[in-house]
């Protein structure tokens, strides 16, 4: 059955409002639930649980090495509230994937009916993935799209069906050595997508993956992989949320992209997790000649969120692109940010990172822009600008510039505001409320990048937003 | 009976300096007043109190619209009883087309109880009348894409304040210096406009500088207002003399509120 946890509570806080509508949580009936905690004997049951090949449970094991080695990173958000054995690392909800709803089992079915997915799929996607805790309960593609050569897995199918595609990238671009958390998702990982799409297939609509964390204490892993291969065009879209409980759960995923000569990969997160989840995420594409890489993330829930999409530039003429909306609210804080390395001449790159921060919340923005010797040429630009909506919320930006080449062409701009009375006078004298009146002053200063979004998700956002401010003000 | 905007005694200080020391006005709906002064005498401090800017703080007296205390409501509720300012300096909100905010505010306004959430009035026919009405008032139609005042030359503000009273109709509209930083012609098309959208249908306040604003609007009363009160009222004839002469006359016949004026300008030149 499904229990809404929404209305019971005090709902004086706003940071709680906005996730009324994912808040409820369908009672727990697994296949299989491990134990809490993390070591060796937790890794190895995963691995035997899915009939991996053993480089893979190697793989894992040698990754938990990593994990226990590296300390925790001292910078960005405050880590240090996080139990790493009071969690759950597995939990299997179902049998099999389904490939129709039916076969869904009901309750897990109802979750995602609740969530709209089934009705977006048949409006406007290409194919959908439903991940619910640590697999993949559910698995569509058109099949015009298969039959064009294009994969769209969970990650643990695709290691099965096409070992060799998988292992030539699969730890490629982000390792297991990359940072603590990369190796700990390389240690557990579970579902996830894994994506092919053949030289010069351009899938039309979005692919979408949805992220949804049930139980308690849990800990999601999902790792994907995402291979847009010469001339080829592909748009994924993950969303992700959770209902509230008490205590904390954790979500660590990687997420890797190779974009071969002349191809584009655009890949958009809308990010509404519970303001208790650590959301602590490595995504990091690879641009070759000509190559277009675009992320657009989102990141309106969490109590922590540490990401920073990154794109190499290994060959002339790639680009990345990197825009960003974060929104903090009463007990969250958003790290968030972006990474452009150019690594050859003549590559350009772009970041927008838009945050809004209020009562109490925090957004940080934190980026690199690397040029490399030799990446003559390159060109960055970089917006970043923050908007406060009260004296009790922050804003931090932190920048970072790295360059080694002489012939390149840099631009950095950064701006601070707060929403003001004269903007909320002028507003409300025209007889708009004075939350509608913010929210239209958010909506505003996002308008930019949700511009970017296809009008299913612009439309999502904005309504998200309106849900962030609603009774917010007073 | 008429609807009437009713203004008693009416004192209001920013950051604890008074500016208005006793105002005493009555609009009814279908009149024109003009309000006239030179600057500093207080004629936008009234215009912002009268829509409850949170920065000025009525002291004393009260605003009446029939029998509703004004003083008691948030702006946007007075807003939608059918008051309206159009600003002097209006503010730009980036990133929020004309259209969308409009659309808002005109379903807030048609529908007064309309909570958060609810449903607008429907797009398209929105959209039709919002180019009907940018078609009357000679505008192009791409104003209704421009994000709201961002951008917007000094013309092309005045006239979008305009545009948001013929669409949001209200009954009771200050007009703040909507000649001001316009050329000639800018003015007659906004008097000519401003007669166009239905005068007849709202109790004007009309404040202003010159009288060319009140060629198409002739006044039933001009108001002279001189260091925070009202001290003379009279007929159209009024506000030719003071656009052609001065307020020399006025300042010699009210020396209290002469040196009202003096006072507030020498704290004003005074303050950093």
């Amino acid at each position: 059955m499904i229990t809404d946890t929404g209305k019971k509570k005090p709902e004086a806080d706003i940071a709680q409002v906005e996730i009324n509508k994912y808040d409820f949580h369908t009672e727990e009936r697994y296949v299989y639930k491990a134990r809490k905690g993390l070591d060796e004997e937790i890794v190895n049951q995963i691995s035997d649980l899915k009939g991996e090949p053993d480089w893979m449970r190697q793989f894992r094991l040698q990754s938990l090495k990593i994990f226990q080695s590296k300390p925790l990173p001292r910078w960005g958000g405050n880590l240090d509230e996080i139990d790493f054995q009071d969690i759950y690392y597995y939990i299997k909800p179902a049998d099999r994937q389904g490939r129709t709803w039916e076969e869904v089992p009901e309750e897990i079915k109802r979750t995602f009916d609740r969530l709209g997915i089934p009705e977006a799929e048949k409006k406007y996607l290409a194919g959908v993935k439903a991940q619910y805790e640590s697999e993949v309960v559910y698995g569509s593609l058109r099949e015009e799209l298969a039959k064009q050569g294009v994969i769209f897995l969970d990650t643990d199918t695709a290691l099965k069906e096409h070992p060799d595609l998988f292992r030539e990238y699969f730890g490629t671009i982000v390792p297991p050595s990359d940072n603590k958390f990369a190796a700990l998702n390389s240690a557990v990982w579970s579902g996830g997508s894994f994506i092919y799409v053949p030289p010069g297939v351009k899938v039309e609509y979005p692919l979408q993956a949805y992220f949804r964390i049930n139980a308690e204490n849990m800990g999601q892993f999902e790792r994907t992989l995402i291979i847009v291969d010469e001339g080829a065009y592909v748009h994924y879209v993950e969303g992700c949320t959770a209902p509230m409980y008490s205590s904390e759960s954790l979500h660590s995923a990687v997420v890797e992209i190779i974009v071969k000569r002349g191809a584009r990969c655009r890949y958009t997160t809308i990010q509404n997790w519970a303001n208790n989840i650590y959301n602590l995420v490595t995504k990091r594409a690879v641009a070759y000649q000509d190559a277009t890489m675009e992320w657009i993330d989102g990141n309106l829930g969490s109590r922590l969120t540490m990401k920073y999409p990154a794109v190499y530039m290994l060959e002339p003429g790639a680009r990345g692109e990197i825009l960003s909306i974060a929104f903090a609210s009463r007990g969250q804080h958003q790290d968030a940010g972006a990474k452009v390395v150019h690594c050859a001449p003549h590559t350009s790159s772009r970041i927008v990172s838009k945050s809004i921060s209020k009562n109490g919340g925090r957004s940080s923005y934190r980026g690199l822009v690397r040029v490399q010797r030799g990446a003559h040429h390159a060109k960055s630009n970089v917006v970043c600008d923050a908007l406060i909506l009260d004296p009790h919320s922050r804003s931090d930006t932190y920048p970072y510039i790295e360059i080694e080449e002489d012939d390149v062409l840099i631009g950095h701009e950064a701006s601070v505001s707060r929403i003001g009375e004269e903007q909320l006078f002028y507003l409300m004298s025209r007889g708009l409320s004075e939350a509608e009146a913010s929210a239209m002053i958010v909506n505003g200063f996002i308008e930019p990048l949700v511009r970017e979004l296809p009008m299913e998700y612009a439309v999502e956002m904005n309504r998200l937003i309106q849900l962030q401010m609603e009774g917010s003000v007073g | 009976m008429t609807d009437v905007l009713r203004i008693e005694n009416l004192h209001v200080s920013v950051a604890d300096k008074p500016i208005l020391r006793g105002v005493d006005l009555e609009l009814h709906r279908g009149e024109v007043h003009a309000l006239m002064g030179p600057n500093g005498s207080g004629k936008s401090t009234l215009g912002f109190a009268i829509m409850g800017h949170p920065g000025y703080e009525v002291t004393e007296g009260a605003i009446w619209l029939n029998d509703v205390n004004l003083l008691e409501l948030e702006p946007h509720e007075r807003a939608r009883l059918g008051l309206f300012m159009a600003f002097q300096r209006p503010v730009a909100i980036p990133g929020v087309r004309m259209a969308d905010f409009l659309r808002l505010a005109a379903s807030n306004m048609r529908n007064p109880d309309r909570q958060e959430g609810e449903e607008l009035i429907p797009m398209r026919q929105f959209r039709k009348e919002l180019l009907e009405k940018m078609k009357q008032l000679r505008m192009d139609v791409e104003f209704a894409r421009r994000y709201v005042n961002d951008g917007f030359s000094g013309g092309e503000m005045k006239r979008a304040e305009i545009l948001q009273m013929a669409i949001l109709k209200p009954k009771f509209a200050i007009l703040d210096e909507t000649d001001s930083g316009l050329d000639v012609d800018a003015v007659r098309l906004a008097s000519q406009s401003i007669a166009e959208i239905g005068r007849k249908e709202m109790g004007l306040l009309i404040i202003t500088h010159h009288d060319k604003l009140l060629e198409h609007n002739p006044p039933d009363r001009v108001h002279v207002m001189l260091g925070g009160r009202i001290v003379e009222t009279g007929g159209p004839e009024l506000a030719q003399e003071l656009h052609q002469k001065g307020y020399d006359r006025i300042r010699a016949e009210h020396p209290e509120a002469a040196e009202a004026e003096r006072a507030m300008r020498a704290e004003t030149a005074q303050a950093p």
